[in-house]
Formats: structure tokens, C-alpha cells, sequence
């Protein structure tokens, strides 16, 4: 009985991992740019991205400018997008026109949490995109976490047409 | 004053009208004085202007980022209209639809099939309560009228609440649908191929298959999640068609609950292994002599790398009683495989082999011609990730000779 009661104490007192913020947008930053999240610059959603980002989207965006961070030749952007029903936030680091590091940093919906782990966000390493705003690599799909793997390819093909942006 | 001093002066003086001496006929020093005062005069007022303009500049700075702000924090979290009201942002709306056109020829038996039919209209009801406690329900209209002597019915198929137990571990109670197969949880049409769901799991496992009870889902990490449910059971008639027995929790019969659990390893992109399993205390409910326990195995595997998807799956029961053994369905089981190719976002083709049997426990009797097989080829056509146009054919080679072959077309949603 021990021996059951401990089993069950083990598998659900472990920390939280599933649902919740994995890493907060300062710290993102500063491990990837080093610098602060209030050195931020900001780019404006006129027309035409407007018309762009709804492509990507498949809707109109909820945002008016999007901020964004830079150090030397890199670019960081924190963005959402609703997975299943709840907004995903994502942190994306680009150099040169292609994703350094793509990183899941708050993950809100009850399904779809595979789209965190390194075996997934790693696909994204190297990828940009090209002149129909489509991602130059291939992203492999999670089975059962469909809507929170478009979400992140959605919030990639931002981020890299509003890096050509800037 | 000093010489030095003196000379400076005449020579400033001299050069000074020299300068001036093309307009010293018109213009005096009194008058250039006065145009002199009126410049410093304009200067002045400029240079007023030019800090007004710099503060009102800057307040509209201030009131731009104050209209960001207020726009971003109504917006910000789901729309508008949801931030408005405190429950509404809690609450989602969802649903799918799907309308069907069947064209087949019936042979050996089987009849014509030449029909026009908005299958399924779904609405989806969520309410999240707080945090870590969710409500989901999923109602159904299907075959448009529902009624006495009416094809269709109106179904609640889903009604549950989930309870976080912590990050990775949920309890669930309520209604809902059964850890088994492929299309069983998932079933919105744009995210399968072909117009109507493989026979394979509408006639073994049965989809689509919900039960009224509890358990727990959640993940164990390394890729690997789990479900267990203790859960209302089948009540298979004495036809022994496990399809039929499906009680939709519409006053079930619980005299012998029934358990499934699932184990699902999805740790590598594109990559979905699953095994599930159930037990059945008495599939006929106590209620049909010679029908006893059951048990079911189902796994399948989808594989998915570039363009390319395959898609396969194995379900069997496994039933005990005499009555049932007597008539071969003590064992019910099939598989299909499912390759399938997206040529771009917009298209896709597939193809899939259907193979079942609700009598594969003898070969003799009604049993003696019971295996069935399905060949399905078509097309699915996207023109929003949310919608599609799907076309297939289907052709059947059954052993009883009883085939319907011939063309369905299907338009489905999602929201």
C-alpha cells in the first residue's frame, strides 16, 4: 500500500510542466540578445503587412505594431497566436533572415503541449522564407497537436516577414 | 584710446562701407536697423512655433501610445467583444459541419446508394471556470431533421469537466468520447481524408464512440501521455453487432461498467504510436444469453515526414459467451493503411485499404463470407485550412458479393 501511495505521489506531485509560462519573456531576451525587455523598437502594421500578416494568419491580426529587440546582427520578437482556443506565446530569434532559435515560452491551451519540446521547435533552426511568405524548410506535425503546430509555423512566418521589415 | 585700438576701428569702419556702399544710397542704418529687428523679431516667433510644435508632437506621441496600449489590452487576449464580458472571454464557441453526395452502385445484393446528405452539424460549447477547472460539450444534429420518423437525431456526444490536477495530469468526469483509434476524438472533416470515416473503425471499434464516467489523462514525459477512464460499457444485442450496441448514454444500461485506457507516445515530430485497450465486464449487459466479457485491442501508428502521411491501424475484440462463439463474433477485428501525399497547403491525395470482419471467429454459417474490403482513392482540396472540398471513389470486394461502389463527394468546416 506504501509502495502505491508513493507511486501516485510521485507521478502527480511532479512540477509543472505541461500548461504555464516556461520561460518569461526578460529572460528569453537576455539569453539570447542580452538586453533588457523595455530596449524594445517597434514596427507599424500598415496596409499592406496588414494585407501579409492576414495571409499568414488566415485572419486579421489582433495587433497595431508589433515590438521587437535587436543586438548586432540579431532580432528578437515575442509573439502570439490562438492555438485551439487559447493564445500561445512564442519568443523567436532571427540572424540573417533565418530563425536562430524558435522557444515556446507560455503555453495556455489544455491540448497540443507537445509543441514545447526541443524534438519539435528544433525543425525551425535555419529556416526562413521565401517570396510567397511560406517557409523555405519542411516542419514536421505533431498528430493530435495540429492546431498549436500551425500556430507556431503562423508565428515563424511573421516574425521572419517582419524582420525583411524592418 | 589707445592707437592700436584707434586704427582697428577706422579699418572695421572702412571695410564696413565699402560692404554696404551699393545700397548705401537707399537704405540708412536706421532702416537696416529696424529690418534687423523685425528679423529678430521673426526669429523669435519661429522659434515659439517650433517648440509648440515640438510639444504637440510629443503629446501625440503620448496619445498614440496610450491608443496602442488601450487597443492592445482590449484585443490583446482574445477579441474585443470576448474582453467585454468577464465570462465570455472563458467561454469558446466551435463547431464542424460536413454535407455528403453519395453515388454508388449496389451489387450481389447490395442496394443503389444515391443520396445527398448534410451528414453532421456540430456545435462545440466550452466554459472555463478558472484555471485548472474546464467544461467541453459537443451537440450534434445529424441528417438535418431529427424527429419522429425523421432520418437524423440530435445527439449530445461530449459533456464533461476536467479537473488540473497539476501541470501534467487532468481527472475528467462527465461524458466523453472513448480513447480508441484514430478518428474517434479527432473527427473535424478537414483534418482526415475521404468523405465518409473508414469502415474499419465505424464497424470494429465503433466510431464515433462516447460513454458517461471518470479517470485521468495527462503525460508522463519523454513523449508519452496517458488516458484512463472507468466508464458505461457496450449493450451488444443478440445480433452481436458491437456497432449496434453503442448506448449514447440516452439511459444506458450500467449493470457492468467497462474500462479503457490508452497509452500514446508521440516524442518524435510527425510520429504518433498508440496503443489502447479495454475490457468489458459484460458487453450485452447481463441482458442477452451467451454474451459475456470483452476485450479490445486497437493501435496505430501515423507516420508523417515532408509531403508524405501514412496512416495504419489494427482493432480486434475478442468476446467471450457461448451464443457468440457459436456465431463467429466472438472475434470482431480489421485494420486499414492509409498513404497519403500533399502535393501543396491546397491539395492532397490519398489512398487506403480497408479490411474488417464482424465474424471472424468461424468460417462456417452466416459467418462463412463476413471478411469485407474497402479500396478508397481521392482527393481533398483546401481552399482555407478551415474548409474543404474532398472527392473519392470507393470500391468494395466483399466476400458475400454485397458491394457498393461508386463516387462520394464531401464539403466540410471547421471553427
Amino acid at each position: 500500500m506504501r509502495k502505491i501511495l508513493l507511486i501516485i505521489s510521485l507521478v502527480f506531485l511532479q512540477p509543472t510542466f505541461a500548461k504555464g509560462v516556461y520561460q518569461t519573456a526578460e529572460s528569453f531576451l537576455q539569453n539570447n540578445l542580452k538586453v533588457n525587455q523595455s530596449s524594445n523598437s517597434s514596427i507599424w502594421i500598415n496596409k499592406k503587412r496588414k494585407q501579409v500578416i492576414t495571409d499568414i494568419l488566415q485572419h486579421p491580426p489582433r495587433f497595431i505594431r508589433v515590438k521587437y529587440w535587436h543586438q548586432g546582427s540579431k532580432t528578437a520578437w515575442i509573439l502570439d497566436e490562438v492555438g485551439k482556443e487559447k493564445l500561445i506565446t512564442v519568443g523567436v530569434v532571427i540572424e540573417n533572415s533565418k530563425i536562430e532559435t524558435l522557444k515556446v515560452l507560455t503555453f495556455r491551451e489544455s491540448r497540443g503541449w507537445e509543441v514545447k519540446h526541443k524534438f519539435f521547435t528544433h525543425q525551425f533552426s535555419k529556416v526562413g522564407i521565401n517570396s510567397q511568405h511560406q517557409l523555405d524548410q519542411n516542419i514536421d506535425g505533431i498528430s493530435g497537436a495540429t492546431l498549436s503546430v500551425r500556430a507556431l509555423k503562423k508565428i515563424a512566418r511573421i516574425a521572419l516577414y517582419l524582420d525583411k521589415q524592418r | 584710446m589707445s592707437l592700436k585700438k584707434l586704427k582697428k576701428t577706422t579699418l572695421f569702419t572702412a571695410l564696413l562701407c565699402l560692404s554696404i556702399s551699393p545700397y548705401a544710397s537707399a537704405l540708412s542704418l536706421e532702416e537696416l536697423a529696424k529690418r534687423l529687428d523685425k528679423l529678430e523679431q521673426k526669429n523669435q516667433q519661429l522659434q515659439t512655433e517650433n517648440q509648440e510644435l515640438r510639444q504637440l508632437i510629443s503629446k501625440s506621441d503620448d496619445k498614440a501610445e496610450a491608443a496602442v496600449a488601450a487597443t492592445e489590452s482590449l484585443t490583446g487576449n482574445s477579441n474585443g467583444l470576448k474582453k467585454l464580458a468577464n465570462w465570455a472571454d472563458k467561454t469558446t464557441i466551435g463547431g464542424y459541419g460536413e454535407l455528403h453526395y453519395n453515388n454508388l452502385d449496389g451489387k450481389g445484393g447490395a442496394s443503389d446508394q444515391d443520396a445527398i446528405d448534410f451528414h453532421r452539424f456540430v456545435l462545440f460549447f466550452g466554459h472555463e471556470f478558472n484555471d485548472n477547472i474546464r467544461f467541453f460539450s459537443e451537440l450534434e444534429l445529424e441528417h438535418s431533421i431529427a424527429g419522429e420518423g425523421k432520418n437524423g437525431e440530435i445527439e449530445l456526444e461530449q459533456a464533461f469537466l476536467d479537473f488540473d490536477l497539476n501541470g501534467n495530469h487532468t481527472a475528467r468526469a462527465g461524458m466523453f468520447l472513448l480513447p480508441v483509434g484514430i478518428i474517434n476524438e479527432t473527427h473535424e472533416p478537414p483534418t482526415f481524408y475521404g468523405t465518409e470515416r473508414n469502415p474499419v473503425e465505424k464497424n470494429i471499434i465503433p466510431a464515433t464512440w462516447w460513454a458517461a464516467g471518470t479517470g485521468l489523462h495527462g503525460q508522463l514525459g519523454k513523449g508519452f501521455s496517458y488516458d484512463a477512464y472507468i466508464h458505461s460499457g457496450l449493450a451488444v444485442p443478440d445480433s452481436f453487432s458491437i456497432r449496434s450496441g453503442r448506448q449514447k448514454v440516452s439511459k444506458a444500461k450500467a449493470n457492468d461498467l467497462a474500462a479503457t485506457a490508452r497509452l500514446k507516445y508521440t516524442g518524435i515530430a510527425g510520429l504518433e504510436l498508440a496503443l489502447s485497450t479495454q475490457y468489458q465486464q459484460d458487453i450485452g449487459q447481463g441482458l442477452v444469453a451467451g454474451l459475456k466479457s470483452a476485450n479490445l485491442i486497437e493501435t496505430h501508428a501515423i507516420w508523417s515526414t515532408g509531403p508524405f502521411t501514412l496512416k495504419a491501424l489494427y482493432a480486434a475484440w475478442d468476446i467471450d459467451g457461448t451464443a457468440v462463439k457459436a456465431s463467429g463474433a466472438d472475434k470482431q477485428r480489421g485494420f486499414y493503411l492509409e498513404p497519403s501525399f500533399r502535393i501543396s497547403e491546397q491539395f492532397g491525395v490519398f489512398t487506403r485499404f480497408n479490411q474488417w470482419d464482424n465474424k471472424a471467429g468461424s468460417n462456417s454459417g452466416s459467418a462463412a463470407d463476413s471478411e469485407k474490403q474497402q479500396w478508397d482513392i481521392g482527393i481533398n482540396y483546401w481552399p482555407h485550412e478551415d474548409v474543404v472540398i474532398k472527392a473519392d471513389y470507393q470500391y468494395q470486394n466483399n466476400d458475400d458479393g454485397k458491394e457498393q461502389n461508386g463516387l462520394n463527394i464531401g464539403l466540410g468546416y471547421q471553427f
